[in-house]
């Protein structure tokens, strides 16, 4: 294998493991300033019991988070020089507004969030939690920036080869941008609407029915019936405009070869790029060009569109695409159905009494968010190819000619490293889980009424 | 556009002092953090939560001066950052690695099963020490022009060595700061042990540096130059007499001046790291480019730079506001 595709492997694994991070943190940062929220207001101490908890899993994930951050902004010098040359100047800013006002209110903050509630005031302490939630979500904001204008570039013009920023705004606003980051920031939402039932799921399977379990089951599955629509929305939307700016993505997305109106939507198939056609087809007649142009003999694109005369394809590697895509919307189809049937075990059974099986189904979603966020970025990412910035500049004129051999070596390093912290993540998170449903509640102990939080009796070193 | 001077002058030079600064601010402060991991090993059990809650609610934000760093290496030198990077490659790799394996055992160490502690204990070692080794391996490589023959690689062996060495001083230092009684005795051991190392680092880098480049050479030994420096030298001197008569007596009765030796030793680091700034100025490759032919455009620097302006005293002051709430003797990391 040579250094380009070994480095997009390499980025591909490093963003995937950092992006993991992050999708709980955005949410989980409003949802623990929610928990404490409802704490002051009515002094019920099972929200400083669900606090407590998820504090713990917010620490933890925003430790792998800023670590695996910090590997993502060497990327871009280590193994692609030619991103920053090339468009250095639009790039650039963009990075150092989200390091000056995200990384560090954030960090600075998250020790105050942590670690401060015995030596500041309460509400000094949930003005610092609301800063470390606001914190991530304008990383989110910043880079998403970014990766949006690398798909819809605009406000900028070439000169010598090199961008130069001729508009903010519309660098800032493009096209794409407030579709991407309202999906992203409703993927991190469902992403922990699903963790806090999942885990409280299996917590309530031990035989924890601590007043705080139920609350956050609650909170997650009313969450999640929620957000799922607006996502699926949101989606549609993203779709539409993907297909405004990049008609080759939305090609390979729904399985597409010919241009054409009635165009059917593929449920499922095999792609066969050799033979330009779709293997064992299973297709719903009009159904694409209803989804995308809402009408049923609305012309969609189809790949072949994207053949230069000589040949060359133009167009992204169809099954990643046409795949990704489908395990995303598969996903969110399955929280569809999950989150709503939860809505309804909830109001006939109560919390505390749902039966076994929807119990099993939402431990084993726990961790659904990261799939579809993981497989609706591939889709985004892999579909933008062979362009790393759409029409300007190709992903292989970025890379470094640093040997093959070192990008391999440190690829493995990386898979090594990730492979056991991910594991270890998940059995930590279990094994909490398990601590917190063998020991008493928080709020039994003596707990001092009402925000003014200092107490004698908890483990040390937490 | 018509700013004060020429922009295209005055721009890299700004950008190359702030990152200048948030380097010297990141050596230092995660110089401590990573400093106390290294000392993990040498402390008995129940002493190792002390010494993590230590730098518990600092060492995320003090990280972020790295990541600045790049980030202004990046924004502002794009041709420099590429050059730099692919040349550190390997070592950025180890360091990185280092860095993740030390941000992931700090919070596991606490989480996970009692059984796994020292397990994660042993990861926030080893972490620390490929963080400490790789960043003064990179130190070494950048002073020799980014080069891989076999007198630099033992040249950039020795850095890694003393950087590492310089960084658990600083650690120790932070540790007679915010611990009391028979840890803060046994931190004084150690800092008397590492020294040695900050004094042989610097010294070897301040005698290497201008045989490199006759450049770098001239810099330093020319009338008047050499009389304008002389004070660099000095002052640094007696920064370790006063290190070293002061860390003999220390503790003293209530506690006073135990922040002394770590305030020395950043003084030191300010210093060492100020001689080395003066001897590349004005390139940011060695020898190859200059800050002015690396530099971004013109407009994209100006508008990074009026969001600095107001952004930077507000991190300034924000983090002076955590160590003030976080000030005293370190106490158990707890969440409520
Ligand atoms: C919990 C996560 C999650 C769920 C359930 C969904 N998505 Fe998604 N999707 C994402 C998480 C995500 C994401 C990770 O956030 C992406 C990657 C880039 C982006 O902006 O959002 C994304 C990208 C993405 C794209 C690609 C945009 C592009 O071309 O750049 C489309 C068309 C959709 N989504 C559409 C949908 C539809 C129709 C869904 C209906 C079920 C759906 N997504 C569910
Ligand atoms: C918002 C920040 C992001 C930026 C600036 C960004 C930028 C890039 C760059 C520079 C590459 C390398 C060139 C290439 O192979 O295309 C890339 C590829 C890739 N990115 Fe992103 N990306 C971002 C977000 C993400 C996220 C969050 C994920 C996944 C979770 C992701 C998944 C990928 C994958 C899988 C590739 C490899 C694509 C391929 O091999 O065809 N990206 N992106
Ligand atoms: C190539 C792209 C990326 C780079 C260079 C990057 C860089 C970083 C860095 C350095 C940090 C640590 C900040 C600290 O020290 O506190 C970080 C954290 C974070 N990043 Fe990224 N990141 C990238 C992609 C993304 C994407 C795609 C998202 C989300 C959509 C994201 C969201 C966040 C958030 C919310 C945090 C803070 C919370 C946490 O650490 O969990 N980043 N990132």
């Amino acid at each position: 294998m040579d250094t380009l595709l070994l480095s997009r492997i390499q980025f591909g694994a490093n963003i995937s493991f950092h992006i993991l991070f992050p999708t709980i943190t955005i949410a989980l940062g409003w949802m623990l300033l929610f928990f404490k929220l409802r704490f002051s207001a009515t002094g019920d101490r099972k929200w400083m019991d669900a606090y407590m908890f998820w504090v713990k899993v917010f620490a933890l994930s925003f430790a792998m988070g800023v670590v695996s951050g910090i590997t993502m902004s060497f990327q871009f010098g280590t193994n692609w020089p030619g991103f920053m040359e090339t468009v250095g100047n639009v790039a650039g800013p963009l990075l150092a507004y989200e390091i000056m006002t995200a990384f560090f209110l954030e960090a600075v903050f998250l020790g105050i969030m942590l670690f401060g509630a015995s030596r500041v005031k309460s509400w000094v302490h949930t003005l610092a939690t609301f800063l470390v939630a606001f914190g991530t979500t304008m990383s989110t904001f910043w880079i998403i920036v970014l990766n949006s204008w690398m798909h819809t570039p605009q406000g900028y013009e070439l000169i010598d080869g090199v961008v130069h920023a001729t508009n903010w705004f519309e660098i800032v606003f493009n096209p794409s941008m407030p579709y991407r980051f309202v999906h992203m920031m409703l993927a991190s939402g469902l992403t922990v609407a699903f963790l806090f039932a999942g885990i409280s799921a299996l917590r309530m399977l031990w035989g924890d029915r601590g007043e705080d379990v139920k609350s956050a089951f609650r909170v997650g599955v009313i969450a999640g019936a929620g957000l799922i629509p607006l996502q699926i929305l949101a989606g549609d939307f993203h779709g539409l405009n993907t297909l405004e700016y990049q008609p080759a993505k939305v090609a390979a997305m729904e399985g597409n070869w010919e241009t054409g109106p009635n165009v059917p939507l593929v449920l499922f198939a095999i792609p066969d790029e050799e033979a330009r056609e779709n293997r064992f087809e299973i297709a719903i007649p009009n159904g694409a060009s209803l989804i995308l142009t809402h009408k049923a003999d609305g012309v969609v694109p189809g790949l072949n569109d994207f053949v230069a005369d000589d040949g060359e394809i133009l167009h992204p590697r169809v099954a990643p695409v046409f795949f990704s895509f489908r395990i995303m919307v598969g996903v969110g189809m399955a929280m569809l159905l999950l989150s709503w049937s939860g809505l309804a075990l909830l109001r006939r059974y109560g919390a505390g009494d749902i039966p076994k099986l929807p119990l099993y189904t939402f431990c084993a979603m726990s961790f659904s968010g990261w799939i579809a966020t993981l497989a609706g970025w591939y889709t985004t990412e892999i579909g933008r190819q062979p362009w790393l910035v759409q029409g300007v500049l190709a992903t292989k004129d970025a890379v470094s000619d640093v040997p093959a051999a070192m990008v391999l070596s440190t690829l493995i390093g990386y898979l090594i490293v990730y492979a056991v912290l991910i594991l270890a993540y998940i059995g930590v998170i279990t094994y909490l889980a398990l601590k917190a449903t063998r020991s008493e509640p928080y709020s039994t102990r003596n707990y001092p009424r009402r925000g003014e939080a200092r107490v004698a009796a908890l483990q040390p070193g937490e | 556009m018509n700013y004060f001077g020429d922009p295209s002058i005055w721009l890299p030079w700004t950008f190359a002092a702030l990152m200048g600064l948030s380097i010297l601010i990141y050596v230092v402060l995660d110089g401590f953090d990573l400093g106390v991991g290294l000392l993990m090993p040498l402390a008995d059990e129940d002493e190792k939560d002390r010494l993590v809650a230590s730098i518990g609610p600092f060492w995320d934000a003090n990280e972020t001066w790295l990541v600045l760093a790049v980030g202004l290496l990046l924004v502002a030198f794009p041709p420099a950052h590429g050059t730099i990077l692919t040349a550190l490659y390997l070592p950025v790799f180890v360091m990185l690695v280092g860095l993740i394996l030390r941000g992931v055992s700090f919070e596991m160490r606490a989480k996970a099963p009692i059984a796994q502690k020292p397990v994660w204990n042993a990861a926030f070692f080893v972490g620390s020490l490929m963080a400490s080794l790789s960043q003064g391996f990179m130190l070494g490589m950048y002073i020799m022009g980014l080069t891989w023959t076999l007198p630099h690689v033992a040249f950039e062996l020795l850095t890694a060595i003393f950087l590492t060495v310089g960084y658990s001083f600083i650690g120790s230092a932070w540790l007679i700061w915010k611990t009391e009684g028979q840890l803060q005795i046994r931190a004084l051991g150690w800092a008397k042990g590492g020294i040695w190392g900050l004094v042989m680092g610097i010294g070897a880098i301040s005698l290497a540096t201008p045989f490199v480049s006759t450049r770098i050479f001239d810099k330093w030994f020319s009338w008047p130059e050499f009389a304008y420096l002389s004070p660099l030298p000095i002052i640094s001197g007696a920064l370790v007499i006063f290190l070293w008569w002061q860390l003999a007596r220390l503790p003293l009765l209530n506690d006073r001046w135990s922040w002394t030796p770590f305030a020395a030793a950043t003084a030191l680091f300010t210093f060492a790291y100020g001689g080395l700034a003066y001897s590349f100025y004005p390139y940011v490759v060695p020898e190859k480019i200059t800050i002015y032919e690396a530099a971004s455009a013109p407009e994209s620097l100006f508008i990074i730079l009026i969001g600095t302006l107001f952004v930077l005293p507000a991190i300034l002051g924000y983090t002076i506001l955590s160590y003030y709430i976080f000030r005293g003797k370190a106490t158990a990391l707890r969440y409520d």
